[in-house]
């Protein structure tokens, strides 16, 4: 059992610099995330891209956000579990909650921020009518151990840089790698491209473009695909493996069924005060909650955080006074002993 | 208003909206769509607007001349569910007075 004060789900820009508010209140934190790198959209969706209204940021990239917010609360030694996705909650005697993720992994906290944007990432399934007959009997969405495809016959398809990249690593592994894609170009890494075009070259990755796979075939297990090219005829490729990879995108998911107030697929919060759900001792902070006037910006994550924490506080500390302390005055003192403090101005006469 | 544009927008119950959007407000049809709420929130627009999901999918029905294709957004239809030869992402079509009369149906979720 993972025990913290403030359990938050979702590291994404949000939940990371909730670690920060929550460190200058000598609050820990342990954060869990579907993905398994924390940035949450920032990271997932456009790390590369820039963002021009983080105050003091006339421009940043959204990858480069997420390393700033990880050095700015690393002080506060934040926990991780990464890849993992919570799926359920319960509300304990002594007031504190637990939550499971999908693979078991148990965490106790007495406060829970979720701070879950537009939900985890789950992949894209392409639209094929029996493929969830298959899921775990040859098709997966996701490669979680490359072993399992040793000297397997798999089929990969998709355009992006997860399906150029498994490709190239698989050729190695599997006895025969076939790449998929609806056209003829890649949006990858220029070098991955020039490797898989190499690879098919050397005859390593069947190329087989534009296509399109059409259906599957296989009795208790995936045993061969159909794939159609554009304006062709459909062909049969015999296979162990079928893993399309179509990107992630965002579900609320089984945050849905925890009993909180939802609407318009965010959950309800009391921005009057602290961002609380309807259930006493659950924050929601950041893109993930709805209120009226809600803006869905990094910038409002980064206040309700802050506010959050101030809440998070009273409920940890019954009964204790809290008062504003700025860091400028009081430095930071992190959770590894490192201090940050102004530096004293030096005093000296004047003869 | 008379920098307004009608366009019928389809959603994805089938139900058709025949709307004015504003052409003075360097809008998309992603955000018009949001902006009268045809589609839940967090349904459509999920990446915000830069072709990087195709959560905005549009079939386009009339025959307006629409600006070309950039890449980001062939790259991403080539890569999404449910895809016709008039598919278009809707946060690449802008709201100017060229638009007027436009017929879309929104894509299935996927």
């Amino acid at each position: 059992m993972i025990k913290t004060d403030i359990l938050i789900i979702g590291a994404g820009p949000t939940g990371l610099f909730t670690v920060f508010e929550a460190g200058l209140l000598k609050l820990k934190c342990h954060l869990i995330d579907a993905l398994p790198k924390p940035g949450g959209q920032c990271s997932e969706i456009y790390p590369k891209k820039p963002i021009y209204d983080i105050p003091a940021y006339p421009e940043i990239l959204a990858g480069d956000l997420t390393k700033k917010l990880l050095e700015q609360s690393k002080q506060f030694e934040p926990g991780f579990t990464l890849g993992e996705r919570a799926e359920t909650i319960e509300k304990q005697g002594n007031g504190s909650f637990i939550v499971t993720t999908n693979k078991g992994t148990k965490h106790q906290a007495p406060v829970v921020a979720i701070a879950g944007g537009l939900g985890s990432f789950e992949p894209r399934k392409p639209v094929l009518k029996n493929i969830s007959n298959f899921e775990d009997k040859g098709v997966a969405y996701m490669i979680k151990d490359p072993e399992v495809y040793r000297n397997k016959r798999v089929v990969i398809a998709g355009g992006g840089d997860s399906a150029l990249d498994w490709s190239i690593f698989l050729s190695d592994v599997a006895s025969e790698v076939t790449l998929i894609h609806r056209r003829n170009e890649f949006r990858g890494a220029l070098d991955s491209v020039e490797k898989v075009q190499d690879l098919k070259n050397k005859g390593k990755i069947n190329l087989i473009t534009p296509a399109e796979v059409t259906a599957l075939f296989g009795h208790n297990k995936l045993e061969s695909i159909e794939v159609t090219k554009t304006g062709g005829i459909p062909q049969r490729i015999d296979t162990d493996a079928f893993i399309p990879l179509f990107g992630l995108s965002p579900k609320l998911g089984p945050i849905a069924n925890w009993g909180l107030e939802i609407e318009k697929n965010a959950i309800k919060v009391n921005n009057a005060l602290d961002y609380q759900t309807n259930i006493p001792g659950i924050f929601a902070i950041g893109d993930v909650n709805t209120y009226p006037g809600k803006l869905k910006l990094i910038l409002c994550g980064f206040h309700e955080a802050t506010l959050m924490c101030q809440a998070a506080y009273k409920i940890i500390n019954p009964g204790k006074r809290l008062v504003l302390k700025y860091t400028t005055v009081s430095g930071v003192d992190g959770f590894d002993g490192s201090r940050k403090e102004a530096p004293k101005s030096v005093v000296k006469s004047i003869d | 208003m008379s920098s307004d544009i009608n366009i019928k927008i389809t959603d994805r119950l089938g139900v058709t909206h025949t709307i004015e959007a504003p052409t003075d407000m360097a809008l998309n049809l992603m955000e018009v769509v949001r902006m009268y709420e045809l589609a839940p929130e967090g349904t459509i627009g999920v990446c915000g607007g830069m072709a990087m999901c195709a959560s905005c999918q549009c079939y386009v029905q009339s025959t307006h001349e629409l600006p070309e294709k950039s890449d980001d957004e062939e790259a991403m239809l080539s890569e999404a569910f449910h895809v016709k030869s008039n598919s278009r992402l809707g946060c690449q079509i802008q709201m100017i007075p060229e638009m007027e009369g436009l017929e879309v149906e929104l894509a299935p979720e996927a």
